[in-house]
């Protein structure tokens, strides 16, 4: 997957390439399960091949489950603010019961895109805990993963959960519900309005997608049921009509099972990446309403700050004797509320890179997907036509 | 490209609603509860009711009216290939059909197309021409239309409790028998009852056409419009598929019942109970010698429904003989050839049945898939709009773009998908007919055993008279000079004994030629079968490869336009 996206910027991705380049390539494969019960999982691998100094040898393989992933993407998600962080498949608690190989794969390749995702990224493929999640021995990254749970006292064992709670606030304050400490900048208004109603609409053609998805598969079922019944009329019946309905049969069952086939595909080059652009617009949602808090911060702290200037003032004056320590705390705010500022301003700049960055990779993220739904339909179309025309010289023979 | 990528998004736009409908608009389902073959009733009404759904013309369903995207529909029964007999060959050459399928639509259909969903074998005239050339000009349409409410003229108790629906029938023929050749009558419904019954009595043997239910209990459930113009439907396949048998259109009750103007002159039937009484009121008298024997005009018609009690005993009497009673029957039936037969559709039955099932699951997989498709062309037209109308960056625009080539496409193949369905429906139902059909057969079937049953009610009889005569003789011959009353028994029962060897003749003249009706009509049944499978089977294929060869056109260009995306490892 992906090749334009690994290209666009920071390392080469091919391991083909000159070793003076500096490369970065990772691949999640080998889904196996492991465990019982409700305490099943699977468990990746997880290989990473790279000339780059900080990390181990050419070559490097790590065993890594779901939840590690989880890890990574909180530890991003916290320090890169303004950064779009990849977004992960959904948990699905009660799919992972079934774990068809359908849903085993499905996930997987989720997964393999996520982290190219990161290492492609400019900034997250700095990350330190991209280097950890990398290379980590299996134990280390237990420890990490028990640490990072308990660390939060929220505790956001559901990533959707985190979206939910960061949805609601935000549409809070989009709603105006709190106190309306708001950027007032028309431009960022309208982007946070675009990127709500799109996910709005892309989750409706999700959901249309899926339901074709579906429907390949009935229509599959119905022709498989239609031909037996034929064949099985075609056996009651003498010589040419026989022979016609049983010919009839046998070629409906066929495109039966080409149905299915396709069905599986769609699934997983239609349906699947215009899931990925509803996730990657939810990431987005997280991340307007980590600006809305670093803006409120900020806001915070300079009403805090003028506060304290004022009585700083007043206490000078006074020529009181708590001048000193005023002094030290408005200095100490003054840093702070400059920390503020510059968190929040590095949150608008990274957020309008991203943006732009997002726009490009879904054109041709939707690019490709509409390229090979429109390429399987045709396909699909044109081997039922070359299947039923192929039936016609043979009916033709039955009934002379 | 714009123009059509526009006429596209408008039709579309202005058609949401429509479509939306379409989509939302389920078949309602309305069976009919015949006893005998609930599943052909109700998949007969579900499925002319579906096919309804997408005629421009039909009346009930008044989404498919205003619906453009169905308006300019290509409109052509595939059941004929020889309709496009200069196209014959063409089929071979890929990719003809996409082409060949879907002529303009003909305005001159457009009157006809009321009720053209009957796969009616008779109303179509090249179908005739392709299965009898020897009638090649032989043409008989018959509509059923205009149903009106009339009183009944009586003076009667409860008031408005005698109102009726009468119905036009209009025939157009060129048969000369017919008086003209175009004509139209008044009927209702208990006419058509009565036509019915005088056909069963008179076409004993044949495969006569079920007639419609009398459905008692839906007229009061159902919606009376709705109800009456389901009966509509109905009366119009019963009349035609009477036309298309080739005896029965020829009969003198379907003459009387489509020209004779005012009321239908043919005897009507009296009720079951009605009937019962009359045979209670004479069964003292058949009882106590007087009339005892049945009569030979009686015979010809089965004990059962009629008035003759105590004929219906005895050929009860017969039948439980024959099932329990240790001898062999005087007669039975001893073509093996005609037992074979009878097993072998009793299994053609039960797949047939089968198959029209799994036909009606694809039907519906089919539907479902063109409105799914059709919704999901819409979401990305709703996308389109969106991406649009807030766009900032030139990559907005561009995925807008490509979206819309999908969208359309979409919307363009779900259109294809639901004519593919259409066309579909009217070429399986010959699966539906052929269900109807057993039912003729079975009533054919019926007719050949109680015509054997009074046969061998009649040999029982005789052979039971002859004994009591012989054992009358002797206990006379030892009497000398004669007993008056002895001699005049005796002349009562050689008169008894002469009038059951009548009946009897009757009866077996009567058995035989059920049995040949039932022969000639195998025969028919098996020709006809033939061709209208065959119809049936390349109809239904031509129709999937062409649409099929559409929808891929349609997908290929849209592959072509994104082919900008393609990976390498394709």
């Amino acid at each position: 997957m992906d090749q334009q996206q690994r290209s666009s910027s920071g390392y080469s991705h091919s391991p083909r390439s000159p070793s003076s380049q500096p490369y970065l390539s990772v691949s999640v494969t080998d889904p196996v399960k492991l465990g019982n019960g409700v305490q099943a999982y699977i468990s990746y691998r997880v290989i990473t091949k790279t000339n780059l100094p900080d990390y181990q040898g050419p070559e490097k393989i790590v065993i890594r489950r779901y939840s590690d992933f989880v890890w990574l993407h909180d530890r991003l998600f916290e320090k890169y603010k303004g950064v779009f962080i990849p977004p992960l498949p959904e948990k699905s608690a009660v799919e992972k019961f079934r774990f068809s190989a359908e849903f085993i794969e499905m996930r997987r390749q989720a997964l393999d895109v996520f982290v190219n995702r990161i290492a492609s990224h400019q900034e997250l493929q700095k990350s330190e805990d991209l280097k950890t999640f990398l290379q980590a021995e299996e134990e280390t990254m237990e420890r990490l993963r028990a640490h990072e749970s308990s660390y939060f006292k929220k505790k956001p064992a559901d990533l959707l959960q985190i979206f939910k709670d960061v949805q609601s606030r935000v549409s809070d304050v989009v709603l105006g519900k709190e106190k309306p400490v708001e950027e007032s900048n028309p431009d960022y208004e309208k982007l946070k309005h675009y990127i709500f109603e799109l996910e709005n609409h892309l989750a409706e053609a999700q959901k249309h997608a899926y339901r074709l998805v579906k429907r390949h598969r009935e229509l599959g079922q119905s022709l498989s049921d239609f031909g037996k019944a034929a064949k099985l009329l075609g056996a009651c019946e003498a010589d040419g009509l026989g022979k016609a309905l049983t010919e009839l049969g046998a070629k409906s069952e066929t495109l039966s099972i080409r149905l299915q086939k396709e069905a599986h595909q769609l699934l997983m080059n239609f349906e699947e990446p215009l899931k990925d652009y509803v996730r990657a617009v939810q990431s987005i949602k997280a991340t307007i309403a980590e600006r809305a808090n670093a803006f409120r911060q900020q806001c915070e702290l300079a009403e805090t700050m003028k506060l304290k200037e004022i009585n700083l003032d007043k206490l000078m004056l006074t020529r009181s004797d708590r001048v000193g320590e005023a002094e030290i705390e408005y200095r100490e705010l003054k840093e702070d509320s400059e920390e503020a500022a510059r968190r929040f301003e590095s949150i608008v700049r990274l957020m309008n890179e991203e943006i732009v960055r997002f726009q490009d990779q879904k054109m041709i993220d939707m690019g490709r997907a509409f390229h090979e739904f429109a390429k399987g339909q045709a396909r699909l179309a044109n081997n039922i036509a070359d299947a039923w025309r192929s039936l016609l010289p043979k009916l033709e023979a039955c009934f002379t | 490209m714009m123009g059509s990528e526009n006429e596209a998004e408008s039709q579309v736009f202005a058609s949401r609603e429509e479509m939306e409908n379409l989509v939302l608009d389920e078949p309602s389902d309305n069976p009919n509860g015949n006893g005998g073959s609930k599943s052909f009733s109700d998949y007969r009404s579900v499925m002319s009711s579906l096919a309804d759904a997408h005629h421009p013309f039909s009346p009930p369903l008044t989404p498919a009216d205003s619906d453009p995207l169905l308006a300019p529909q290509p409109y052509r029964d595939l059941r004929n290939p020889s309709l496009s007999h200069d196209n014959n060959n063409s089929y071979i050459e890929p990719p003809a059909y996409a082409d060949v399928i879907f002529s303009p639509f003909d305005e001159n259909t457009g009157s006809e197309i009321n009720g053209i969903d009957s796969p009616g074998r008779s109303s179509d005239s090249s179908l005739s021409l392709s299965r009898s050339p020897s009638s090649s000009s032989d043409y008989i349409k018959i509509t059923v239309s205009n149903p009106q409410k009339e009183q009944e003229s009586s003076n009667s108790l409860v008031p408005g409790a005698s109102t009726y629906v009468t119905y036009l029938i209009t025939t157009r023929t060129n048969i000369p028998e017919f008086n003209g050749s175009e004509f139209g009558v008044r009927r209702r419904f208990k006419d058509v009852v009565t036509l019915s019954d005088r056909l069963a009595e008179a076409y004993r043997g044949f495969f006569i056409p079920p007639r419609p239910d009398k459905s008692v209990v839906e007229s009061q459930v159902m919606q009376k419009q709705e109800f009456v113009e389901q009966r509509r439907v109905a009366l119009e396949k019963y009349l035609r598929r009477l036309a298309a048998h080739p005896i029965i259109r020829n009969s003198d009750e379907l003459k009387v019942f489509l020209q004779v103007q005012g009321k239908l002159p043919l005897a009507t039937s009296t009720d079951v109970a009605s009937r019962m009484l009359d045979g209670a009121v004479n069964l003292p008298k058949q009882l106590f010698g007087e009339g005892s024997t049945v009569a030979p005009q009686d015979v010809v018609q089965p004990a059962k429904g009629g008035r003759d009690l105590l004929r219906l005993f005895k050929e009860l009497k017969q039948s439980v003989s024959n099932d329990w009673g240790g001898s062999r029957p005087p007669v039975v039936e001893e073509d093996k050839e005609f037992l074979e037969k009878k097993e072998k559709m009793n299994v053609f039955e039960l797949q047939l049945s089968n198959a029209s099932q799994q036909a009606e699951s694809l039907v519906k997989a089919q539907q479902d898939m063109g409105e799914t498709m059709g919704e999901l062309g819409l979401a990305f037209i709703k996308l389109t709009k969106f991406e649009n109308e807030e766009a900032k960056f030139e990559s907005q625009r561009v995925r807008a773009g490509d979206m819309k080539n999908v969208a359309t496409a979409a919307v363009k193949a779900s259109r294809f998908y639901r004519e593919l369905n259409a066309q579909t429906v009217k070429h399986l139902d010959t699966l539906h007919e052929y269900l109807g059909l057993m039912l003729s057969v079975h009533g054919a079937f019926a007719d050949r055993s109680s015509a054997l049953l009074t046969v061998q009610t009649l040999l029982s009889e005789l052979s039971a008279l002859h004994t009591r005569a012989e054992k009358l003789e002797a206990a006379s011959s030892k009497i000398f000079g004669g007993d008056k009353s002895r001699i005049r028994r005796m002349e009562e029962l050689k008169e008894t004994i002469r009038a059951t060897e009548n009946a009897k003749s009757v009866a077996i003249r009567e058995y035989e030629r059920i049995k040949e009706n039932n022969r000639t009509e195998l025969e028919r049944m098996e020709t006809e079968k033939q061709a209208d499978f065959s119809n049936m089977l390349k109809g239904f294929v031509l129709n999937q490869v062409g649409y099929a060869e559409k929808i891929a056109n349609v997908w290929a260009k849209v592959a072509e336009e994104t082919s900008g995306y393609a990976t390498d490892s394709a």
